[in-house]
């Protein structure tokens, strides 16, 4: 089963920011990869983007924010997993992110984060091999 | 820790979100849950919402969960999206019309992709409406993929249709052709802000008036409008769904229609159950030389199938 299971991934973008041709590109880009993507839309709160993995059941998180609220919304949404219980999602971020950041983003447990100018294939590749092995042979 | 089933009935949103992955996936074990689970089904009013790409599907299911939220209802939402042909892999957006809803704990909506199936509906969406079913959630409303005029499926899975039209989105020779106008329990014609909505209800009353047996039928198909922006006929809709729903326990339609689809369950079941057997019995190899000898009129097919009920003792 574990090989013939799509991949489930969530796509969302938080902030006040309403660019979101780069999420819709990712989007396009991961679906056209064989896996199925929940494209939520701009302006989403924490609560939201938490909720929507939990019910989603998703493999992987991505967040895309261009408006500099990176270290004000991602810290919530890392907290809101963990108060829920969610320890095996893949959770990453891209967008315009400054390198000082970097360091303290993957502190909280945000496994990558993409600038400009990453290539689809690099976030695909990424996905793929970075979720949870155990989560596609789906045990309960 | 308990087991899933405990925790989906005691309400961990997790544990039915599981449930459903474990369901859409096919995995072994879920027989056994959905086995455990039968029991406390059959309480929820299962509602197919269906209608053309683009017709407000989306939005109106958005509106009528805010209504029956007012109406102090556990709502469980089913969104089905097309998977592509090409990649295997696809875009479930209903939830950027339905965000607003995220974050009510009375709410679970959960994205499906068709993957592959035609009908407008997922292969396991029937499942994943037991899942919900059994964790408390009425109604639940089952969106389907924008269909033509031939994905009829969701009529299978639904006790409601609601079918959407938007205005100006054919005339009314398409209005009488047969497919999902046929199946429709409830019409809404939406977008009743934009210019022509009042023409299409004229049609489509026109096209039901048009069917002979209507004077004589128990349920008259209603013909709604509604202005999702301005939040307009949304509570209309809802009584409307209510009315069919009691049409349907007091005619003693919802047990009928309940025991065709048993039946034809339990049929289709059997069946998997007998080739799993023969399976077991019958080589591939073997049954392929079966197909082959029959075609080139070695054997005949009857007396075939009696030997292989007689192989897995049926006989």
């Amino acid at each position: 089963m574990a090989d013939t299971r799509p991949i489930r991934v969530l796509v969302a973008k938080p902030g006040l920011d309403g660019h979101d041709r780069g999420a819709k590109v990712i989007a396009r880009a991961l679906r056209d990869a064989g896996m199925e993507v929940i494209y939520t839309g701009i302006r989403q709160t924490p609560e939201m983007i938490v909720e929507a993995a939990i019910q989603e059941d998703v493999d992987a998180i991505l967040m895309s924010i261009l408006s500099g609220a990176h270290m004000a919304i991602f810290p919530k949404v890392m907290e809101l997993l963990k108060q829920n219980g969610v320890d095996d999602v893949l959770v990453a971020a891209g967008g315009i992110l400054p390198d000082e950041d970097v360091p303290a983003i993957k502190a909280m447990g945000i496994k990558g984060c993409f600038g400009p100018g990453t290539s689809t294939e690099e976030i695909i590749e990424f996905v793929r091999t970075s979720i949870q092995a155990d989560r596609l042979t789906v045990e309960v | 820790m308990q087991n899933i089933v405990e925790r989906l009935r005691n309400g961990d949103r997790r544990a039915l979100a599981r449930m459903v992955t474990l369901i859409e996936n096919e995995i072994p074990q879920t027989q056994h849950y959905l086995a455990e689970l039968h029991r406390y089904t059959g309480h929820a009013h299962i509602i197919g919402v269906t209608g053309a790409p683009g017709a407000g599907k989306s939005t109106l299911v958005t509106h009528l969960v805010r209504e029956l939220r007012r109406r102090e209802r556990k709502i469980g939402v089913i969104a089905v999206d097309p998977t592509s042909p090409f990649s295997g892999g696809a875009i479930l957006g209903d939830r950027i019309r339905m965000m607003e809803l995220s974050g009510d704990p009375n709410v679970f909506i959960r994205s499906m992709a068709s993957r592959g199936s035609l009908g407008g509906l997922a292969a396991s969406t029937r499942d994943v409406v037991r899942a919900m079913d059994a964790a408390g959630y009425d109604p639940i409303i089952i969106e389907t993929v924008g269909t033509g005029q031939a994905e009829v499926e969701v009529m299978r899975a639904a006790q409601t249709v609601l079918v959407v039209v938007a205005p100006g989105m054919g005339d009314d020779i398409q209005a009488i052709k047969a497919g999902i106008l046929e199946i429709a329990d409830i019409f809404v014609v939406s977008k009743a802000d934009k210019p022509g909505a009042d023409q299409t209800v004229a049609e489509l009353a026109m096209v039901l008036s048009l069917d002979p047996g209507r004077k004589k039928a128990p349920w008259r198909i209603p013909v709604l409008k509604t202005a999702a922006i301005k939040d307009q006929g949304i509570p209309q809709v809802v009584d409307a769904l209510q009315h069919h729903y009691e049409y349907l326990v007091e005619s003693g339609m919802l047990a009928s229609r309940a025991q065709r689809q048993v039946d034809s369950e339990l049929q289709a079941l059997v069946v998997h159950a007998v080739m799993k057997a023969l399976k077991v019995q019958v080589s591939e190899e073997e049954w392929q030389k079966l197909v082959e000898d029959i075609r080139i009129r070695e054997r005949d097919p009857y007396s075939v199938a009696r030997e292989l009920e007689e192989r897995i003792g049926l006989k």
